[in-house]
């Protein structure tokens, strides 16, 4: 019955939406307000409709209600609470489920808190979120439905993959879902303004929070998975460069293009055009990511389950939306003015530098992802392209936008003074050059690679800090001055800074576990002890464990540095029966940012040996805890008055808007 | 757009062209290298291990034969290690498998003519950008002033004359 109603709830969800994806377009054309807010009320209604069919789905997957097919196929009753909740999304059709779901919640912020928007924009925005809700919900309803029953029921579930049965499903997914599809808000703007064929900086204002959010929610869910990986797959790496880690990580690109230049566009109107192109760009990497997941045309642990009409199905969506889009971008572009006259050397030329090597460095991963696939088309020649390309053309491209981060925000805008900006970045350059020095004195010369690297992060990190110390009136004005100046700053420029500088922390997290990790694979008989980042680790045997869902076999490694004992460590080998598969879950020791990192390899049934991978990482969480650090410098500059629209204004909106929700 | 249309079209036939095979690339309990593959000559080792990060296992997806636990990335592994004690160069050991197994099983794909737009795409991108840019800028820029007539340079030297004088 509830499966039902969901399935009922998506169908109404689909019928709504169609409504809304004509009459608020319709109103706004012609001046009818009665029409276009049509748009409010249906934008919500989506939103709750939806939201029921998946807490339909949920409630399936919590009861263990292997009648339907979906539940059937993914989930086990031994499996724990919190992963038969999580399973609902650890599917092709959960998935995407909870896709549309967080389609419809953007929808519905909109319609909710878009009370000083015009009117006629605000009726136009909805209408194009809705047109890709419709595409969305048709996909789902008639390739994807996971609402379908199965007679007769079976008695236990196939269980979920057990790579997913972890706590990473339940906050990867939605976290990068908020980010992929938040961009929507934007594509849907751009849309909006390219029909109405104007565009100002109040709809800058407008976007940019809104950019600014599902930039925080990609970092955060990018940084999630990146982890996930690092942990779970038990190889030690944090990024593969995977075609399906590429298509989240091109709309962060994009995304991230994308931000600094709707600064420019609020500040100084200009880069109108680009920034609409670039609003419409990052949605449309975030639709062919979809595309890409989901089809099968590549096969990687993402894609859980390949089928062609999904394929051909988000092929189309994707045909429409993206052709559709830039169609309308060619035809209408030329009617936007374009505005804000800007020297070279400014703030708006250094966001231009960015946006520069951004869009250069997304062609980059979008041509390497996709040129096998079409090299194999055009002349059947097949070739990979891993790893080391994207090292090697990615790395070039960020080095000269990682040295230019630090010197943007100390630009003035209009025309800026590049010496000035130098001058008061002496501080952070040379204390990056003794930094390299250091390190080539300590290693030798062979690794000015990493030298430079780490010089790099030292300048990023101090010099996204310059900017604050200077805008407090530091070194000239006094400590007390100084600090009520400093508190006094935007909360924007804190934003900048913070983001900056937890970017300036990546780069060091990625230089250090790169340059000095160390390996050390070895097979050990009990009593045996290893030797790995100053820990002494000494095999104690195995032992067998039975889980929920799965047994396994536990290694118990005793750590100690210097004779004192530092805990203990227990990778182990799982194996879950219900899909027959082993798998090998690590055993992570931190201490402060750096690891040690153990994961099992084939034991020997005689004798109790067993062959174990050591890895030692120095300052490897920097990579995670800087992602995590950018994505606050985004909650802060969020949280900027300026970015609020008409703040004071709201309060007086508030009433009637109210009362519109609940017509 | 025309561009973007081809592309898509073309990821189209791509999807046909593809076998739509199931080949998740699970996480295996054993890892990559084991001990008893492993050179005793740690340079040597070291060199293989190198080699065998560009490497793709052919079998799994998108991974070296470094991470990779399948049976056919040991077969390679066990193989460039083979071809190193022999006396090979990284580059003789690498030809020697795109020999055997075609382009496909280098991850890092040769400069060639075929690979020519994949490898000169940032580059060309970063200049076209940078030069559309620069002539953008130079549109913006306001036109300098233009020289002054010898009638107003008099003017000046009038004007200033006089200031002198009082």
């Amino acid at each position: 019955m509830i499966v039902e109603t969901g399935h009922y709830a998506l169908i109404l969800a689909l019928g709504i939406a169609l409504v809304q994806s004509v009459l608020p377009l319709w109103g706004a054309r012609t001046g009818d307000t009665r029409l276009m807010a049509v748009g409010i009320s249906a934008a919500l209604g989506t939103f709750l409709l939806i939201a029921l069919a998946f807490g339909g789905l949920v409630a399936a997957y919590v009861t263990s209600d292997f009648s339907v097919l979906n539940v059937f196929e993914n989930s086990h009753s031994q499996q724990p609470l919190i992963y038969k909740f999580t399973s609902a999304w650890g599917n092709h059709e959960g998935s995407m489920l909870l896709w549309v779901l967080i389609l419809g919640l953007f929808g519905a912020l909109v319609a909710l808190l878009g009370h000083d928007l015009p009117p006629s924009l605000k009726a136009t925005v909805l209408s194009v979120q809705a047109w890709v809700t419709v595409a969305f919900l048709l996909f789902i309803l008639t390739t994807s439905n996971p609402f379908i029953r199965l007679m007769p029921p079976p008695i236990e579930g196939q269980d979920l993959n057990p790579i997913l049965q972890d706590l990473g499903l339940a906050i990867h997914p939605p976290l990068l879902y908020l980010g992929y599809v938040g961009f929507s808000i934007a594509f849907s703007f751009a849309v909006a303004a390219l029909i109405d064929g104007r565009v100002d900086a109040a709809w800058a204002r407008w976007v940019r929070p809104w950019t600014l959010a599902a930039w925080v929610f990609l970092t955060l869910g990018i940084a999630m998975g990146s982890y996930w990986a690092y942990y779970e797959l038990g190889w030690g790496g944090w990024w593969y460069w995977d075609p399906v880690e590429n298509a989240s990580f091109m709309p962060w690109l994009a995304g991230t293009a994308l931000l600094h230049s709707a600064l420019v566009m609020e500040k100084r109107a200009a880069l109108k055009i680009w920034t609409i192109l670039l609003a419409i760009l990052t949605f449309s990497l975030s639709l062919m990511g979809t595309f890409l997941v989901r089809s099968g045309v590549l096969t990687s642990v993402h894609a859980f389950a390949t089928d062609p009409t999904r394929g051909v199905f988000v092929l189309a969506i994707l045909v429409v939306f993206i052709g559709g889009s830039l169609a309308l971008f060619a035809a209408r572009a030329g009617t936007l003015e374009a505005g804000g006259l800007f020297a070279p050397i400014s703030r708006e030329g250094a966001l231009v530098f960015n946006n520069l090597f951004l869009t250069t460095a997304t062609a980059t991963v979008l041509v390497g992802t996709l040129y096998p696939l079409l090299l194999e088309v055009l002349n059947g020649a097949k070739i990979s392209v891993g790893a080391p390309f994207f090292d090697l053309t990615f790395a070039p491209l960020m080095v000269p936008l990682l040295i230019a981060v630090p010197f943007g925000p100390l630009l003035a805008w209009k025309r800026g003074d590049l010496w000035a900006a130098t001058q008061r970045l002496y501080v952070s350059a040379g204390v990056a050059l003794a930094v390299i020095i250091v390190v080539l004195a300590l290693e030798g010369g062979a690794r000015v690679l990493s030298a430079f690297g780490f010089g790099l992060a030292a300048f990023l990190m101090l010099g996204s800090l310059t900017d604050l110390f200077f805008r407090a009136g530091l070194p000239r004005a006094g400590p007390s001055v100084a600090w009520l100046r400093f508190i006094g700053l935007p909360r924007s420029a804190f934003g900048t800074a913070i983001a900056h500088f937890g970017l300036g922390m990546t780069v060091l997290g990625i230089v250090a576990a790169s340059a000095f990790q160390t390996e050390l694979v070895t097979t050990v008989k009990p009593g045996d002890v290893l030797r790995s980042g100053g820990y002494e680790i000494r095999f104690e045997g195995m032992s067998k464990r039975e889980g929920p869902n799965y047994s396994e076999e536990v290694a118990h490694f005793a750590l100690s540095r210097g004779g004192v004992a530092a805990g203990t460590l227990e990778p182990t080998k799982r194996a879950y029966p219900a899909r027959q598969m082993p798998t090998t879950e690590s055993a992570i020791h931190t201490r402060l940012m750096s690891q040690l990192y153990l994961a099992l390899g084939d034991s020997d049934s005689n004798g109790g040996a067993v062959v174990v991978r050591v890895w030692w990482k120095p300052l490897v969480t920097l990579i995670w805890l800087g992602a995590v650090v950018m994505g606050f410098g985004g909650m802060v500059s969020l949280a900027d008055r300026r970015l609020r629209v008409g703040a004071p204004a709201r309060r007086k909106a508030a009433k009637p808007a109210r009362t519109e929700v609940g017509a | 757009m025309r561009r973007f249309i081809a592309l898509f079209l073309l990821t189209t036939f791509a999807w046909f062209a593809l076998p739509n095979a199931k080949v998740g690339f699970g996480p295996s309990p054993a890892m990559a290298v084991q001990p008893d593959e492993m050179l005793a000559d740690p340079a040597l080792e070291a060199r293989a291990r190198q080699i065998s990060e560009g490497l793709r296992c052919l079998v799994c997806q998108n991974q070296s034969i470094d991470d990779s636990n399948a049976d056919l990335a040991k077969d390679l592994r066990v193989l460039v290690r083979q071809r190193l004690m022999a006396g090979d160069s990284d580059e003789d050991v690498r030809d020697y498998l795109v020999s055997r197994y075609g382009e496909f099983v280098l991850l890092k794909p040769r400069l060639e003519w075929k690979t020519v737009a994949l490898w000169g795409m940032p580059v060309v991108v970063l200049i076209i950008g940078g030069l559309f840019l620069a002539s953008g800028a130079r549109r913006r820029r306001p036109a300098a002033p233009t020289a002054l007539t010898a009638d107003e340079e008099a003017a000046i030297a009038d004007l200033l004359a006089q200031r002198k004088e009082s």
